[in-house]
């Protein structure tokens, strides 16, 4: 600033110059540093090297320096399931093991934690706060546990896994049922019909499922299937009840609504399309293709009951 | 180049001479209305129903910070870029049209230096006590006045970072805790990494700092322009024709000054001892100049004892130097104005206009939708409310815009928040069965409408989020 002012009164050469020129006449001013600017540089160097040795730094080889840093943090023995606490030299990853644990420890997750154990389901489904933990809690357990087949939003695949999300239980959506479901695996069974029925009495069969749920009109043809359903040949009335709304205590599948757990009937378009599908169904049966897992032993009681008001909540919580 | 290039030099120590004047009672007057907010503002209680009393709190653990009546929420947080916004624009607006003010009057290196300057003036003495002490052995004297210095400076740093500190957590609790050992690690730490940037940097390093670590003292120079008010030599009248002169034999009188072509200077070198960051104005501008006005307070001192007119250092500009007429009005100056009016109005709108609760609904996409057993369409979403009051609101939460649509929240479509809650609620929205060919474009959005009952008095918040229909209602 004080070169382009006017009243400066420094005389040219009053600010010593490096001594070096170039081009003949260009210069450098030498303005020197503090002392102390140059001590702290030297500071900054010895921070550097401390550094390299507190913390992961220098590629050696194949491996690093792993630095004297250690992080503690509490991990669970995949084969024992026991707690044990670690010991690791200092890394990100380490380092977001123990944040994980401190957040486990968090006291206010903790209380919540003991408040929802405590508290009946009717107790829990009324609370606001509990509802906001267990869906918070139970999107992480579901994800882990039950997304692999359900889905990450539970919903599910046609003619696979149920959805989760939609109104039918076929197992009973009570949440004491759910948590029974969860703990002990549930086996969907259905004989083939096959062998059974003679090819235009299946048809018949057909017609009728077709009617229940309002996809075809009652015909002669559904009214002999109805006597097939509801009589000795096909029996079908045992496990479906006459009403043909299923029985939660077989896990059989309601007709008479509009969802299809196996066949998926909304996709097709022809009712010939439908009722082949149906028919080969009816044929083949279900057998050993529709098995939950008992998650008792493998979760933590705590869990399971999180998980069935999380699953409950999903479905609509009816 | 005879003499050796030296690219490093010890430190030239300061030793600034206090002085009296306007601008010393103005500069005096700023630092005890600043001290007195600083240390004062913690202890101020101010009642809150169900939320701290402390006045101003920066509640960091809890998210909220109080201000009087205010309080500002997480989401809230944007109003501090404003408030730094403004507070950036006001620098280049005020440094555009008056130089170096926040320097000189207002930083708080400048504030604390300043005490730090009173309390070795009034340990130690006057610039040439304090320059034989420095210079003289250790002996019992100097220990004891530099001792004092320190241990004054040591006070001073040690409660101007407990007030620091105090700003984070309630005052007279934390004063308890320090006192007995149990507050939290981080209060000893910010108290006691306070006390130690303040001693070295009011006591020891000084100008140093605003020299050659402030990064705004270098670029406030770059907003100078020629009507910038700078403080100032008048070189034609201290110089006259034939320099300055001290006041000698036949060099007295201002006539006799006048007839030998003598300047008005008398080259007493007061403005220079003044200087807390050791520079001579009448070299011209610097910038090591932090434009505290020290000088001219002092040369008006020596004008006044000679009866001569003041002035001689003074507030001007390059061009009234020049003899041209300076324009504050300029378009720099009034943009800058207009961007700080608007800023300002701005943040004061939205302050004013803020709503005592927010509430935000998203749809959830995992499953975008499930069909029902009657065959009607259900769409799931996460409503999150807030209540930034510090008292307890009932809200109901309600659907429109989607013909036939029913809402279903578990019984938790009306319900009260304590003070300051925030929490997620899950919202399920479902239509009768849509006939296949019917138009989707009607069953698209629903609009939620949350509502405060009790506790606050606002307009619903309307929020229009889509709902998903599978092709044809299949």
């Amino acid at each position: 600033m004080s070169d382009n002012t006017q009243n400066t009164q420094q005389k040219p050469g009053a600010v010593q110059t490096t001594g070096h020129a170039w081009d003949g006449d260009l210069q450098e001013y030498n303005n020197p540093l503090p002392r102390w600017w140059l001590w702290c540089f030297y500071g900054t160097a010895v921070f550097a090297i401390l550094y390299w040795f507190m913390y992961p730094s220098w590629p050696v080889g194949d491996t690093w320096l792993k630095g004297l840093k250690v992080v503690d943090y509490v991990t669970v023995d995949k084969a024992t399931g026991k707690e044990q606490q670690k010991e690791f030299r200092w890394n990100t990853r380490s380092q977001l093991l123990e944040d994980m644990g401190e957040a486990a420890d968090n006291k206010q997750r903790k209380d919540m934690l003991i408040k929802v154990q405590a508290a009946s389901f009717d107790q829990i489904v009324k609370d606001p706060k509990m509802m906001e933990f267990v869906r918070s809690v139970g999107k992480g357990l579901f994800g882990d546990n039950c997304a692999a087949c359900h889905g990450r939003g539970g919903q599910g695949v046609v003619g696979m896994y149920p959805n989760l999300t939609d109104d039918a239980w076929l197992w009973g959506g009570h949440m004491d049922k759910i948590q029974e479901t969860i703990s002990q695996g549930r086996r969907g069974f259905m004989p083939a019909f096959g062998a059974v029925l003679k090819p235009d009495q299946l048809s018949d069969v057909t017609d009728y499922v077709l009617t229940l749920s309002g996809e075809a009109k009652p015909s002669e043809a559904s009214d002999r299937g109805k006597e097939i359903f509801q009589g000795q040949i096909g029996g079908c009335y045992y496990c479906h009840g006459a009403d043909a709304k299923g029985l939660p205590s077989q896990g059989s599948a309601n007709l008479t609504d509009k969802i299809w757990e196996i066949v998926n009937i909304p996709a097709m378009k022809t009712p010939q399309e439908k009722k082949k599908a149906i028919e080969e169904f009816v044929a083949k049966g279900v057998n050993n293709t529709r098995i939950m897992p008992t998650w008792k032993g493998r979760l933590k009681d705590d869990d399971i009951k999180l998980l069935a008001v999380y699953v409950h909540q999903l479905g609509g919580a009816k | 180049m005879s003499e050796e290039t030296v690219l490093y030099q010890k430190r030239i120590q300061i030793y600034p001479r206090s002085v009296k004047g306007r601008f010393r009672n103005l500069k005096t007057g700023i630092l005890v209305l600043a001290y007195a907010v600083y240390f004062f503002l913690p202890w101020l209680r101010w009642e809150r129903p169900n939320a701290p009393s402390q006045a101003v709190l920066y509640d960091l653990p809890g998210r909220h910070f109080y201000i009087f009546g205010l309080t500002v929420q997480v989401q809230d947080i944007f109003w501090l870029a404003g408030v730094l916004i403004i507070f950036a624009i006001l620098l280049f607006f005020v440094t555009g049209l008056a130089g170096r003010v926040w320097c000189g009057y207002f930083c708080f290196q400048t504030l604390w230096t300043d005490l730090y300057m009173m309390i070795e003036h009034w340990v130690q003495g006057e610039r040439p006590a304090r320059m034989r002490l420095d210079k003289g052995p250790w002996n019992r004297e100097k220990l004891i006045k530099r001792g004092g210095t320190y241990a004054l400076w040591l006070l001073v740093a040690l409660w101007t970072g407990f007030t620091f500190t105090a700003y984070w957590i309630d005052a007279p609790t934390l004063l308890v805790d320090m006192l007995l050992g149990r507050a939290p690690y981080a209060a000893y730490f910010t108290t006691l990494f306070l006390t130690a940037t303040t001693f070295v940097m009011a006591g020891l390093a000084r100008e140093q700092v605003c020299t050659y670590m402030c990064p705004y003292a270098r670029f406030q120079s770059a907003m100078f322009d020629h009507d910038t008010l700078i403080i100032s030599y008048d070189q034609k009248r201290g110089e006259g024709t034939n320099g300055r002169a001290k006041l000698g034999k036949g060099l007295k009188t201002h006539e006799e000054r006048q007839a030998q072509g003598a300047g008005d200077c008398v080259d007493c070198g007061y403005c220079v001892q003044v200087c807390p960051v050791g520079i001579d104005i009448r070299n011209g501008l610097q910038y090591q100049c932090i434009s505290c006005a020290l000088c001219i307070d002092a040369c008006d001192t020596i004008m006044d004892n000679l009866k001569w007119p003041r002035g001689l250092v003074s507030y001007t500009s390059e061009k009234a130097l020049q003899g041209q007429k300076s324009t504050l009005l300029k378009p720099k100056t009034i943009g800058y104005g207009v961007i700080l009016t608007a800023a300002t109005a701005v943040l004061a709108w939205s302050i004013a206009t803020r709503s005592p609760y927010t509430g935000t609904v998203e749809q959830i996409r995992q499953p975008l939708y499930t069909r029902l057993s009657d065959g009607g369409i259900r769409n799931t979403y996460e409503i999150k409310l807030n209540n930034k009051l510090t008292a307890p609101m009932v809200v109901s939460i309600r659907i429109e815009g989607l013909p036939g649509a029913t809402l279903d929240m578990d019984g938790m479509e009306q319900l009260e928040l304590a003070p300051q809650e925030r929490i997620k609620l899950l919202a399920r929205v479902q239509i009768p069965p849509v006939q296949a060919g019917q138009g989707s474009a009607e069953h698209d959005k629903v609009t939620f409408v949350i509502a405060p009952l009790e506790g606050a008095k606002s307009d619903p918040v309307r929020r229009q989020v889509p709902f998903y229909v599978p092709e044809g209602g299949q």
